[in-house]
């Protein structure tokens, strides 16, 4: 079985079965480990990557749903290197503690900038609600949000 | 945003001004009652008939309209979106400035069984006194002893915005004049007491047909069409009587512990508006809650499905929908996973074999979310990942492979409808009003 998906801008042939998690796709056969397994459930945030601009849940998602479109994962806005406009607010907030749902929480807002570019707090609020944060640094991830949002 | 009475906004515009003309001997407002000089104190009430009349109100579903999604229990002010313009709803709280605080018992009384404030101005009937004229004075009584012994919120709620000519209150009581029939409930002699019990709760204080009746031009039930299946707030309300879709045939035990769980393992979850009623369900009587299934499993009787075991064996067929099905629904909905993750076979449910695809296509979409303090199902949503084209290959699949109904006819339509509307009807759902005592309204 194969199937062939854009991810972060470059045509990729895979061989994972049809019901494959995008998630295990993207880490286990193509080594993008920014998307996180939290809960696997599609509960947590932490696995958030863009289907075209569309943030998913793609531990819930599979392979035979996404294929022939446009991914984008948290390797495909920046590098440590040389890190996108939102990726440096969540760097200079210092957004994280333990890190495991920043790739998530950066997605998300990712995908909320590219249909709003410059929500009010309470649009980012709304869109990060499914996302879960468990080390409680909410207010800083808030803060990046907002300064992705007025970059 | 509460949405009722799915109707085209310029079909009941043209009826209203219709009715407007023929009804220029439209009954008028009623007297005014006297107010109390102030509420009656909360130990003025017997603490037993205040008992009764809070698992009265968990029937009549008060609490979910009387609530905004921020705010106090009974303190109104929750937007109910009609074609006919907003209807904010009211203030029921004992406050004597913005809430029932100097309404006699013969004023709300009045209000159940006529439909006119204290004032004797008519309410609209997003209130349902269609259905609560039914109720007899004695549960009225114990309603009223309930919601005077709650807590007093001062809150007033925004003011509707009806739109002319549906604002004119001349309108309301034309539009009285033609549907609505006031009186309270009386027994089929018939049928026996339980029955009887039954009927009258599901007929009026619970006002099941708001909901699971189809409505005409001008929002009243359609009488010719009772239980058939009506719409409310971006979902579907299902037939509840011979016409029931319901794969697995509804009994007396199984519908009372879906009424009093919000779940049964045969039939699955409560959801959409439906979710807030199960909620307040489980606080009303179980024996009330036994009467009102044994009433609608009644109606319902006769009714029986394909297999419902058709599911395990669906054989892939290598389509686009076969695909979609075996990758993303069959891992949770296989049957062998406990609730809340896992769901049941898509063969057992009324989203893939009833009458409308609408509460289907509401959960593919956005899922069923976590719910607030509560122990509720989950599922994810699929709005971000899956094109309308997939949603409707997915449902036009299901549909055929697990049911054995017809295809929809309008499938496109409602999909991209329910794209249109947003996940706001799913997020409103699951747990009712949690556990949160500031929105149960409980003063202890």
């Amino acid at each position: 079985m194969s199937g062939r998906i854009e991810v972060n801008g470059t045509w990729r042939d895979v061989s994972s079965e049809p019901d494959t998690p995008l998630l295990y796709v993207l880490r286990d056969e193509l080594a993008l480990n920014g998307a996180k397994y939290g809960c696997g459930l599609g509960q947590c945030g932490a696995c958030t990557v863009l289907v075209d601009d569309e943030a998913v849940f793609s531990c819930v998602t599979p392979l035979a749903m996404v294929e022939g479109r446009r991914i984008t994962t948290l390797e495909g806005l920046g590098s440590a290197a040389s890190p996108g406009p939102i990726q440096q607010a969540f760097i200079e907030e210092q957004a994280a503690q333990c890190g495991f749902c920043i790739p998530g929480m950066i997605m998300r807002t990712a995908a909320l900038l590219r249909k709003e570019a410059h929500p009010g707090e309470a649009e980012i609020r709304k869109a990060l609600h499914p996302n879960l944060c468990r080390c409680g640094t909410h207010m800083r991830i808030l803060r990046a949000a907002v300064k992705a949002a007025k970059a | 945003m509460r949405r009722a009475f799915g109707l085209p906004a310029a079909t009941a515009a043209t009826a209203a001004l219709a009715l407007l003309t023929l009804g220029s001997c439209a009954t008028g407002d009623r007297a005014p009652l006297a107010g109390l000089e102030a509420p009656p104190a909360p130990r003025a009430f017997d603490a037993a008939l205040v008992k009764r009349g809070e698992a009265l109100a968990a029937i009549g579903n008060c609490r979910t309209c009387h609530t905004a999604a921020v705010g106090r229990a009974f303190a109104g002010g929750l937007p109910l979106e009609t074609p006919f313009g907003t209807i904010y709803s009211t203030n029921i709280t004992p406050d004597p400035q913005t809430g029932i605080g100097r309404w006699s018992e013969e004023a709300f009384r009045r209000a159940m069984r006529e439909g006119v404030d204290r004032g004797g101005h008519h309410l609209y009937p997003a209130f349902p006194y269609d259905r609560f004229t039914l109720v007899t004075d004695e549960d009225d009584r114990a309603i009223y002893a309930y919601l005077m012994t709650r807590p007093p919120v001062e809150s007033r709620p925004p003011a509707n915005r009806i739109r002319f000519p549906f604002n004119v209150r001349a309108f309301i009581g034309a539009w009285k004049a033609l549907y609505f029939k006031p009186g309270p409930y009386r027994a089929d002699p018939a049928h026996d007491a339980a029955w009887n019990r039954g009927a009258y709760l599901a007929e009026g204080l619970g006002h099941c047909s708001s909901c699971h009746t189809p409505r005409n031009a001008l929002g009243a039930e359609r009488a010719d069409r009772h239980f058939d299946g009506g719409e409310a707030e971006g979902w579907h309300a299902y037939a509840i009587n011979a016409r029931s879709n319901a794969p697995v045939p509804w009994t007396v035990d199984a519908l009372r512990a879906y009424l009093q769980r919000g779940w049964h393992p045969q039939h699955g979850v409560s959801r959409g508006p439906m979710a807030p009623v199960t909620h307040e369900l489980a606080m009303a009587n179980d024996a009330d809650v036994r009467d009102m299934a044994r009433y609608v499993v009644a109606l319902m009787d006769g009714r029986r499905g394909p297999a419902a075991e058709r599911a395990a064996q669906a054989p892939g067929d290598g389509s686009a929908g076969a695909r979609l099905y075996e990758s993303a629904c069959v891992q949770c909905h296989d049957g062998a996973r406990p609730l809340p993750f896992g769901g049941i076979p898509l063969a057992r449910s009324i989203g893939v074999a009833g009458e409308s695809p609408r509460n289907l296509a509401n959960v593919i979409l956005y899922g069923l979310p976590a719910a607030d303090a509560a122990t509720a199902p989950i599922m994810p949503g699929y709005a971000g990942a899956m094109t309308d084209a997939q949603v409707v290959g997915l449902s036009r699949w299901m549909r055929a492979r697990l049911t054995d109904k017809p295809p929809w006819e309008d499938l496109e339509r409602v999909v991209a409808q329910a794209r249109r509307a947003g996940p706001e009807g799913a997020q409103s759902v699951a747990g009712g009003a949690g556990l949160d005592p500031a929105r149960m309204g409980d003063s202890r």
